[in-house]
Formats: C-alpha cells, sequence, structure tokens
C-alpha cells in the first residue's frame, strides 16, 4: 500500500512537471516560428549556419568511413564555415536513445546530436515518435540532383515515406563476399547457396539477426523463395498470414543449418567480425551491404587479396542510407549544410571511389555537368567489384513488419 | 641438544656479530645478550628457517645430532615464543591449541588433551573464548601451550617476557622453563633484561 | 581537545557530500529504469504502471538460458579468479618471507608477481579482443601448430571461443580479475600481520602453503569480501567483455539489455528496462547467495583448520606455479598478438606472422589520438583528485570525529560498484538532460567519479586507519594543527597507498565506456570510447592501436605510483 502511494505521487509530480514543460515548449515554438518555418532562403540558412557547431552521430567502426568524414568535416568548415564533429557510435541506437531520453526529459532545443546516420526502422521509430526535424530535404539545393526515379528507396525508406525528414546519402545493395581463392563455382540462388553450404559444410554463416545484416539475409531468401513475394511489400496482416508465407524460409533454414558454421548453432555475433572470419579463412562465403566495400577493404587490408563478390541473379534487396537531424537540434542550419553536401557531385564522387569508401552515389549522373559525369566514369571500379550492369536486379525491402516479425521468430527456433 | 657451529648472519657484506659456536643441552636454558640490533632476533629467525632472503649465513646448525640447515621451518621441530602473543584471531583458544596438535591425535583425545593443557595453564573450561577477551597473562600462556603442544625439540625465546608487567613476569617465566625442563627441551633464550639471564639459569652469551 | 574538534567540524560536510554526489544519481537512474520496467515510458507511448513488461520479458524465448549462462559465468568466473588469486598470494608471501624454506620455483614466483601486477591496469575489452585472437580456430596458438606440424589449410573447426557454456568468457574474466583480487590481498596481508603468523604456522611445523591457507586465509578474507563483491557484481553485468567472448545463441542478459536497446523498436525499451531491473536482482541475489555460501563453507572446513594435518606443500607449488604461469603467459601472448596486429597491414590465415609490417595504423589515427589522449587524461586526473580530496576529507573526518561511517552507509559508498551500470545509467542521463547538464565535463567527471571514488576509497580505507594513531597524537601534542598535521605527517607517511589508490583510480577512469558515452552526450571522446566504436568495425590493425593506448595509461600511472614513494624515500628503510 505504502510503496504503491508513494510511487503514485512521484507519478504525480512528473506528470505535473511534464506538462508545465509543454507549456514551455508551445511558447518557445511560438517564439521561434518566425525565426524557423519561413526563414527558408538558402542564403539566410548559410548565413545562420556559420559558425555552428555540428556533431554527426555516425557508426564509427571503419576507418576508411572515419576518414572519409574527416574529410567532410575539413570540406565544410572551408565551405560554410561549419565545424563538424564526428561522435563515433558502436550503434546508432545509442543516438536514438539520447534524443529518446532529451525528449522525456522535455529537451526540445539545443540537443546533443545534430545530425544523424539513419535509414529503416531507425528512421521509421524516430519519426513515428516526432523525434526529427523537418521536412527539410527540398531546401537543400543539392537534393534535386538525387535519382529518384532510377533510386526509389530514395524516397521511401523501407516502405516509410521519407517526406523530406532525411537527405539521402547513399546507395547500399546485399550482395555475397567470397574467397576466390577456395571458391571456384558462385551459387546464383537461395536454393543453389543451399547445395553450395551442403557440399562445403561448416564454411558458410550469416550474422546473428540482432544484427542488420543477418536480418536482411532472412528476408533475401523469403523473396525468391515465397510463393507471392508481393506479400512482403505491406504489413503482415495475422498471424496466420505470417506463418504462411514465411513456411518456405524456415523449411530452408531447417535445411541449410547443419551445415552452416558450427552446425548453426551459434552465429558470426555481427557483419564485421563476419567479414573478419572470411580473412581469417574461418567462412568462405559472408555477406555484405556495399558491392565496393569489398575492393576497399582489400586496399585497407582487411580482406585477403583474392575476395570477391557476387549476387543472386532473381536480384538482391537495395535500400538507402540517410542523415537526419533530430527535432531538437540546435544547429540544424548547419546540419542542413552538412547534409547538402555530402549530396554534393564532389562528396559523392569521392565516397564512392573504392580507394576512399566505395559507397555508390545517390545522385542521378545525366543530371550532372559534363566534365562531373566524366568524372564519375573515371572512377576505378575496384578489383572486386562487379560492373554495374552485373549487379543484377535491385529487390525492394520488406515492410518492416516482417523484419520484426522474422527476427523474433528466429530467435524463437534458433536463438536460445 | 641444540648446536650452532660457527654461525654468522651477513647483511651488506658486514658480519652481525662473530661467529657463533654454542651447545644448548637439553633442559638447560642458554641466554643471549646485546644491545638492540645485535641480531639477536635474526639468530633465532635463522635457527627457525624464517630469515629474510637479504641476509648470507653460513655454519651449521644441528638439533639432537640432526643438521637442519636446509631444511624449511615446518620441518625443523623448532618451537619459538615472540614477545606478541600472535595468537590467532579467527580461532578460539581451544582452537588455537588444537592447530597445533598433531593429527595423529584423533577425535576425543585431541578434546581432552587440549581441556588438560588448558587445566595446567588455569584455563579451564575456556576452550570456547576468543582469545580477544583474555588477559594479556592468560594470552601469553595460551601461546606457550600452543608452541608447547606440537611437540617441539628445541624452544626459543625471543623476549616473550618484555610485555608482561614485573608480577606477571615472574610467574610466567617460572612456568615457561618449568615445562622446558619437564619436556626436557633445549632453551634458547634472547633478552636484554638480566633479570631473565638470572632467572634462566643458564651460559650467558653476549653478542 | 574540544577546540580542535570543532576545528575539524566542517570536514562532516565533505562526508554528507560524498554521499550525495554517489547516491544522488543512482537513486535518480534506479527511478529511471523502474518506471519504464514497470510500463511508464509516455514518450514512447507507455502511461500506465504495470507488470505487463515483465511479463513479456519472462515470455521471451532466450530469457530462461540467458539467465542461467549469466549466473553461471559470473559466479564461476568469481570463483575462480578468487581461487587463483588467493593460491598466488600464498606462494608470494611465502617467497617472500621465508628465504630457507625449499620451494620450487622461488625466483619464478618473483618474476611472475612482477608480471601479474601491470595486468590490473589492460582494459578488459583490448585482453579480451587479444584473447579471441589467440585462441580462436584461426588464432594464433592454431596458427603455430598448422604452420608446424599440421598444415591445415583451413582452420580446424573448434569451438573455442564463443562457446554455449560461456567458457571462454569465464576465461577472459579470470584473466582480468585474478590480478586485481591478488594486489587487494597483497595489500591486505601487511594489516593482519601475516609475514609473523606464518612464522608461527612454521615453527608449529606447517609448511608455508598450509600455513597461509589456515592461518592467513580466514585472517585475510573478510578484508577483500568487498573486492570479491565488486568482482562477483562486474561479471554478471560486463558487456564489452560478453560481446567479445560469450555466446550468442542466447547471449547474456547484458548483452541482451544492450541488444533491446539497440533494437530500432522504441517498444522494446521498455525490455531494456525490465530487463535492468532483472539484472539488479540477479547481481543482488547472486551477493546474497555468495554471502550464504561464504558462512557454509566457513562452518564446513572450521574442523579441517584445527584437525593438525600437516603434509607437503610441493605439489601444491607446483599446480599453482603451473597455473600462474598459465594465466600469465595467455595474458602476454594476448597483449602481444595486439601489438603485433597493430603493426600490421594484413594478416590472413595461416600467417604466423603478419605478411605486411606497416607504421600506417599509428600514423592514420596520431592526430585523433593526440586530442582523445588530452580528454582520457584531464578526466581522468581531475577525477581522481576529486576522489582523493573527498576520500581523504571523510578518512580524516571519521578520525577527528571519530565518526566511524557506521557499516551502512560505508557500503552505499560501494553501490555504484555493486548495481550493474546498465541498470541506472539511463536513468542518470534522463535527469542530466533535465538539468542542462548532460555533454558537459562537470557531469563527465561527475558520472567518472561514481565509480572512482568507491575504488580509492577501498584501497586508501584500511591503510589510513591501520595508522598507528600515535603519529598524529605525537604531532598534536608537539603544537601542529589537523591540517599540518594531515600534510606534514599523515600524506607523507601514507605516500604509497595514496598514490596507489590513485593509480588504481586513474585506471578506472581510463576504462570507463558507458558512462563516459551516457553522461558525454557524444561531447568528449576519450580512448576507450573510440576504441569500442572501433571494436564494432573488428579490425584488429585499429583495436591494437587505442587497446594498446588504453592499456598502457593507466600502466605507466601505476608504475609511477611504485617508483616516486621508492625515489623519494630511497633513504628511508621503514618507507621503501
Amino acid at each position: 500500500m505504502k510503496l504503491s502511494s508513494v510511487l503514485h505521487t512521484s507519478f504525480k509530480k512528473y506528470n505535473l512537471a511534464k506538462l508545465s514543460q509543454i507549456l514551455i515548449l508551445q511558447l518557445i515554438i511560438l517564439y521561434l516560428i518566425p525565426f524557423s518555418a519561413f526563414a527558408t532562403s538558402w542564403q539566410e540558412i548559410k548565413k545562420q549556419g556559420k559558425g555552428q557547431t555540428v556533431y554527426w552521430n555516425a557508426w564509427g567502426g571503419s576507418e576508411e568511413i572515419n576518414a572519409y568524414i574527416n574529410w567532410v568535416g575539413s570540406r565544410v568548415k572551408e565551405e560554410y564555415g561549419v565545424t563538424l564533429k564526428h561522435v563515433k557510435l558502436a550503434s546508432t541506437a545509442d543516438a536514438v536513445s539520447r534524443v529518446l531520453a532529451e525528449k522525456a526529459a522535455g529537451r526540445t532545443n539545443n540537443g546533443s546530436v545534430d545530425l544523424i546516420w539513419i535509414n529503416g526502422e531507425n528512421f521509421a521509430k524516430m519519426k513515428e515518435n516526432g523525434l526529427l526535424f523537418g521536412p527539410f530535404t527540398k531546401q537543400l539545393p543539392n537534393f534535386k540532383l538525387v535519382d529518384f526515379a532510377g533510386k526509389p528507396t530514395t524516397l521511401l525508406d523501407f516502405h516509410i515515406a521519407v517526406d523530406g525528414y532525411e537527405a539521402p546519402w547513399g546507395m547500399a545493395k546485399f550482395n555475397f563476399v567470397y574467397n576466390s581463392a577456395r571458391v571456384t563455382a558462385t551459387p546464383d540462388s537461395i536454393p543453389q547457396l543451399l547445395k553450395w553450404a551442403k557440399s562445403n559444410s561448416g564454411r558458410f554463416s550469416y550474422p546473428h539477426v540482432s544484427d542488420f545484416l543477418g536480418s536482411t539475409f532472412l528476408m533475401q531468401a523469403l523473396m525468391e523463395l515465397a510463393d507471392n513475394p508481393q506479400d512482403l511489400g505491406e504489413a503482415v496482416k495475422s498471424d496466420a498470414h505470417f506463418s504462411k508465407v514465411s513456411a518456405p524460409l524456415w523449411s530452408f533454414l531447417e535445411q541449410l543449418h547443419p551445415y552452416l558454421w558450427r552446425k548453426g548453432k551459434s552465429f558470426p555475433a555481427s557483419s564485421s567480425v563476419q567479414k573478419q572470419m572470411l580473412n581469417d579463412s574461418e567462412l568462405d562465403i559472408a555477406l555484405s551491404f556495399n558491392p565496393s566495400a569489398t575492393s576497399a577493404a582489400i586496399a585497407n587490408g582487411t580482406l585477403p587479396e583474392s575476395a570477391r563478390t557476387f549476387v543472386l541473379k532473381k536480384g538482391t534487396i537495395g535500400n538507402t542510407h540517410f542523415v537526419a537531424i533530430p527535432f531538437n537540434s540546435g544547429s540544424s542550419q548547419a546540419a542542413m549544410l552538412v547534409a547538402d553536401f555530402l549530396m554534393s557531385p564532389e562528396a559523392q564522387m569521392k565516397k564512392q571511389n573504392p580507394k576512399i569508401w566505395g559507397d555508390s552515389t545517390v545522385l542521378s549522373v545525366a543530371k550532372l555537368s559534363a566534365a562531373d559525369q566524366q568524372k564519375f566514369k573515371n572512377l576505378p571500379l575496384g578489383v572486386a567489384t562487379l560492373q554495374p550492369e552485373k549487379l543484377g536486379p535491385t529487390l525492394p525491402n520488406p515492410h518492416p513488419d516482417w523484419k520484426n516479425r522474422l527476427d523474433a521468430e528466429w530467435e524463437r527456433r534458433y536463438g536460445q | 641438544m641444540l648446536k650452532l657451529e660457527n654461525i654468522s648472519l651477513i647483511i651488506n657484506s658486514k658480519a652481525l656479530f662473530t661467529a657463533l659456536n654454542i651447545e644448548v643441552h637439553a633442559g638447560q636454558v642458554t641466554t643471549v645478550m646485546g644491545p638492540s640490533g645485535s641480531g639477536k632476533s635474526s639468530l633465532l629467525a635463522h635457527l627457525c628457517g624464517t630469515l629474510a632472503p637479504v641476509f648470507q649465513t653460513s655454519g651449521k646448525i644441528s638439533l639432537h645430532d640432526r643438521v637442519i640447515n636446509n631444511l624449511p621451518p615446518e620441518a625443523r621441530k623448532i618451537g619459538i615464543l615472540f614477545q606478541d602473543d600472535l595468537l590467532f584471531p579467527h580461532l578460539s583458544v581451544g582452537e588455537n591449541l588444537a592447530f597445533a596438535l598433531p593429527a595423529i591425535i584423533k577425535h576425543r583425545e585431541r578434546k581432552n588433551i587440549i581441556e588438560q593443557a588448558l587445566q595446567e595453564i588455569e584455563l579451564s573450561g575456556m576452550s570456547e573464548r576468543d582469545p580477544a577477551g583474555l588477559s594479556g597473562g592468560q594470552r601469553a600462556r595460551v601461546a606457550l601451550m600452543r608452541t608447547l603442544l606440537a611437540e617441539p625439540q628445541a624452544l626459543l625465546l625471543d623476549e616473550p617476557f618484555s610485555k608482561l608487567d614485573l608480577e606477571l613476569r615472574g610467574r610466567f617465566r617460572e612456568l615457561v622453563f618449568s615445562h622446558a625442563e619437564k619436556n626436557n627441551l633445549p632453551v634458547l633464550l634472547v633478552t636484554h633484561d638480566p633479570a631473565d639471564a638470572k632467572a634462566a639459569g643458564g651460559p650467558i652469551i653476549t653478542l | 581537545m574540544g577546540a580542535t574538534l570543532r576545528s575539524v567540524n566542517y570536514l562532516s560536510v565533505f562526508q554528507r557530500l560524498t554521499q550525495l554526489l554517489l547516491l544522488l544519481p543512482i537513486a535518480a537512474g534506479l527511478l529511471g529504469a523502474f518506471f519504464p520496467a514497470f510500463g511508464y515510458f509516455p514518450e514512447i507511448g507507455g502511461n500506465q504502471l504495470n507488470i505487463d513488461v515483465f511479463r513479456e520479458l519472462l515470455k521471451q524465448p532466450a530469457l530462461p538460458h540467458s539467465v542461467r549462462l549469466t549466473i553461471f559465468s559470473g559466479i564461476t568466473a568469481t570463483l575462480i579468479s578468487l581461487c587463483f588469486a588467493l593460491a598466488l598470494a600464498a606462494m608470494f608471501s611465502q617467497v617472500e618471507y621465508s628465504s630457507q624454506s625449499k620451494l620450487k620455483f622461488n625466483r619464478l614466483f618473483l618474476m611472475m608477481r612482477r608480471g601479474l601486477i601491470p595486468l590490473i591496469a589492460v582494459p578488459h575489452a583490448a585482453m579480451a579482443l587479444g584473447l579471441v585472437f589467440l585462441i580462436a580456430p584461426s588464432g594464433w596458438l592454431i596458427r603455430w601448430v598448422s604452420f608446424s606440424l599440421m598444415g591445415w589449410d583451413t582452420p580446424p573447426e573448434l569451438i573455442s571461443v564463443q562457446d554455449p557454456l560461456g567458457l571462454s568468457l569465464i576465461f577472459g574474466l579470470v584473466l582480468k580479475e585474478t590480478p586485481y583480487l591478488l594486489l587487494m590481498i597483497l595489500a591486505a596481508l601487511p594489516q593482519i600481520r601475516a609475514a609473523e603468523y606464518l612464522r608461527i604456522g612454521q615453527s608449529l611445523g606447517y609448511g608455508a602453503f598450509r600455513s597461509w591457507l589456515k592461518l592467513i586465509l580466514p585472517q585475510v578474507y573478510p578484508l577483500i569480501r568487498l573486492p570479491v563483491f565488486a568482482v562477483l557484481a562486474f561479471s554478471l553485468s560486463v558487456v564489452d567483455v560478453s560481446l567479445i567472448l560469450g555466446p550468442t545463441t542466447p547471449p547474456t542478459l547484458s548483452v541482451l539489455i544492450l541488444r533491446w536497446l539497440d533494437n530500432p523498436d522504441l517498444s522494446m525499451r521498455f525490455f531494456a528496462s525490465a530487463g535492468a531491473i532483472l539484472l539488479l536482482g540477479i547481481t543482488l541475489g547472486s551477493l546474497l547467495f555468495w554471502r550464504i555460501a561464504e558462512w557454509f563453507v566457513l562452518n564446513k572446513f572450521r574442523k579441517w583448520l584445527t584437525n593438525g594435518k600437516r603434509g607437503s606443500d610441493n605439489e601444491a607449488a607446483t599446480a599453482v606455479f603451473v597455473s600462474g604461469f598459465f594465466l600469465i603467459t595467455t595474458a602476454f601472448l594476448s597483449l602481444l598478438a595486439l601489438a603485433f596486429w597493430s603493426l600490421s597491414l594484413r594478416w590472413p590465415y595461416p600467417h604466423v606472422l603478419p605478411q605486411t609490417w606497416t607504421f600506417r595504423n599509428w600514423e592514420r589515427h596520431w592526430n585523433s589520438l593526440q586530442e582523445t589522449a588530452m580528454t582520457t587524461l584531464e578526466v581522468g586526473i581531475l577525477t581522481v583528485v576529486l576522489a582523493l580530496i573527498l576520500v581523504v576529507a571523510c578518512l580524516e573526518n571519521e578520525q577527528w570525529r571519530r565518526a566511524r561511517f557506521s557499516i551502512r552507509s560505508e557500503w552505499l559508498l560501494y553501490l555504484p560498484l555493486l548495481i550493474p551500470q546498465a541498470t541506472f545509467l539511463l536513468g542518470v542521463q534522463i535527469l542530466a538532460v533535465r538539468f542542462e547538464l548532460d555533454g558537459t565535463f562537470l557531469l563527465l567527471v561527475w558520472s567518472h567519479l561514481l565509480f572512482v571514488l568507491p575504488y580509492v576509497f577501498l584501497t586508501l580505507a584500511d591503510p589510513w586507519r591501520k595508522l598507528d594513531r600515535r603519529y598524529p597524537i605525537i604531532a598534536q601534542c608537539l603544537g601542529a594543527s589537523p591540517l599540518q598535521i594531515l600534510f606534514r605527517v599523515k600524506l607523507p607517511l601514507l605516500l604509497k597507498p595514496l598514490l596507489v589508490a590513485a593509480a588504481i583510480g586513474f585506471a578506472v577512469s581510463v576504462a570507463q565506456y558507458l558512462p563516459t558515452i551516457f553522461a558525454g552526450g557524444g561531447r568528449f571522446s576519450t580512448l576507450t570510447t573510440e576504441a569500442v566504436s572501433y571494436a564494432a568495425g573488428a579490425d584488429r590493425r585499429v583495436i591494437g592501436v587505442y587497446g594498446f593506448l588504453q592499456a598502457l595509461f593507466p600502466w605507466l600511472a601505476l608504475l609511477l605510483a611504485l617508483s616516486v614513494p621508492r625515489w623519494l624515500y630511497r633513504n628511508r628503510a621503514d618507507l621503501s
């Protein structure tokens, strides 16, 4: 009795505090509207952004990417007088947590995160919970160079309308990495992969589904195995619907797992670990989400020189990764300047260079100046990267609902 | 008989005292006297086998014709009493004594021997007591009894009386010597109290 | 005396302040975890307090196995570390105290001690990563075998890391916790006059090892109970080592919590909070279990203490030596492997040495290293200085005012070590944001202080209390004020424990990951935050660079702490 009453009082206090904060928030919004909502000219944004500091929260596990972000920092300093600080995250969720904590505490301005590298579910959840600033992308001059027609995922992130709340940054496409010194004939379909695994026991695995790439593997396999892949484009209708549609995936995994690394009793903890295992020759085939990353990794020394890539002939899942601005960033103008710079031909070109990073552009090269078009053409392809025409069709990501359901069911079956 | 032949202790290439030759006969107390820092305690530590490694040593120690120089301390069968009683604080009075008893004595007999020993030092019935609750004189007697129960073949005394007040000192001294005599132990006493030396009655060696 | 007492009245403020500094964030943090765990988190749609979250949590398929794994690995790791530390301490003290004991390997034992102590400076994550490379199926050991004998062209199918029972996780923890407990034991020995009791034990016919077990262990254990509890709580809630060495299907509870926190589905945060509360429960339950087991063991072995059995020591010496040797070799090979990786460009299986050597990894990170190293130093030094001031003030308060911390309030100081970090840091973050403190240097230092202060107190309290009371009394009679006594008598006399406490506090500060992330708001990057974010990329070469530096700093601090007093007091035999 006593405990509950104590809880109740503090609960009430919490609500009171909450209420007053909401009031303050309303006042702040009223006060700020004339400055933010109508001050939309790019010149104005440049003026306001000058001298601001942008804390960019981005996964920091890769030397190549960190070096690239560092370069972006020096360029936006020159160009706009913006100071860019890379907050290296072990997981994007750390930044989402922080924004969430700030919202919970009623911090509506001067948040600690100004820019966040994001896509898919993290984006969907932040958007859904009102944690994002925007829409802002229409104001960015370079936004119109994006290849919306050829790369529909720049507008529809995991079937969620982007609505201008995140700016496209790069393209990803699911592919396989293999060690050509040990694998001669690569499979080109999911059933072929199973066959390969059966004759090369213990030499393939996929990351645990808590890793993005692991759960994408499930979706990739189901896209190919499902009777009606269109089902995956919409939310799951019912439990029965889910069991019926996903059944082929589970029967595939039942067959596959005995031939995986450690007989499918254990899985690499993350995609980074899996890549390391390929380098250590513990695996012969691994997964990747960037068709040129393998070339970059060879150059950097983190994959063997014999590493190559392959895709499936019916196509593989592709998506776009973005940058977004949290609702309470105190440097949103400068963050927009950075987001715009990231979409500039200069930055996109450098990013696509496999010697730098090898992340594909979101731009439509045809929309660029002749000189820039030529420069894009002259970019080296990289020793392990497939020609664009050999990359096969790009499949859209299933609806996020499927990812959640598949992950949960996988956990239930294999996670214990 | 405890026999020391040509014993010298060297630290920083300086000898603490001129080489010693001592014979202590069974039931007899030999007293070693000398000012502080003359090496009295180091000599006893050497006999026990617990001398700090910084010392260099030479000479031969034998106990009942058995050379013990190279034996580990626990195999020497030399009992020692210090200035502090050093009763084990985690054990009761009785357990302190039991610790010293050889394992060959079992169960009921162990208990009997301990009770007897306590009686001998006028502490009967105090077996379960915490040693911290005893008086200084009582603690000293337990320490003596503990040393004797381990059945040593020689007894070293490192100023064990110096912390007791005058009256207690005389009585405890008597108790120690009488037990040593009863058990026929050679005793080497280190002290700088001439009264101790006098009471011991044996040869006196000055360092 | 009355006047003196009045002049030190202000000291009691420090005690209150210290308690407030530690308890405030913990209380806030626990509330911050309790509300979501019971379903209340309006920002993500939880508006009512209820126990549905726990009901759902218990239905999670991975949970029962994960809880069992957590408890098993935590308790086993602590138990093994404690046994190793006790056995090694027993050997070290007899080597030190008796020249003529015919113990084997005397010299080697001394070398081993010199090698083991610095290991406490090595961060857990760095050690674990090195260990993985050492013992993995494609690791260094297998490469030697493969290279010289077997000629395997692919690594053998061994389950040597991330095994389902968590044995490699336990091994990794033992490697780190043994040196820590050992240091704590060795520091406690002089307080119980171990050397003298050992001599008595030996003169009563017991071997030195056995004397240690029967006489020293029962006396020293109560003095190291707290460090043991800290190790137990840490082992149960450790995240980084679990991620690196622990199994994945399912992982330990702490990793499960992390997965829920990392899940883009924000409703999983309810699980994360409930899981954190569950972890708190498991930790408290395990501590209680441990305490009961202590009592049970004590009763069981009471008879054994006084049964009079003497026996030989040599097998024990050999066994302890072998296991100590095994530990230390593993640790050093793990670190050596990391060092090699930091100098390699390419090092594929089955090469025993890197294929291409390079300084590139160091050059590339040189600039950012300088900045992060500075931040690490600043936070570490400031935190340690604050912790020392507070701890010394509390101890002075206790001595002058005879206001000894009651047992209960002293335990409060150690709460941060006994409560899983993940349980309360999220709540701390919310509180910090509310007070506009997040991302400030102040909060960063405060959050480090939470974990540094208990360790400093733990290290310093006993030497301080054991300092002969007659020194301050004599000084007082000579006319010195309490402050003069502190600076001119106590601090110089206690210089060594003071510096060792500082070095340990510094090592603790350097190793903080979660507090730096949660309190620093991403504004501050330290060697550890960099190392952990690079660990996410699994690039051993960069991990090698950061791990090496992460270990180097605390190691230098420890070296300094040990050699400064030795040099200052080189002509003072009683103090050196």
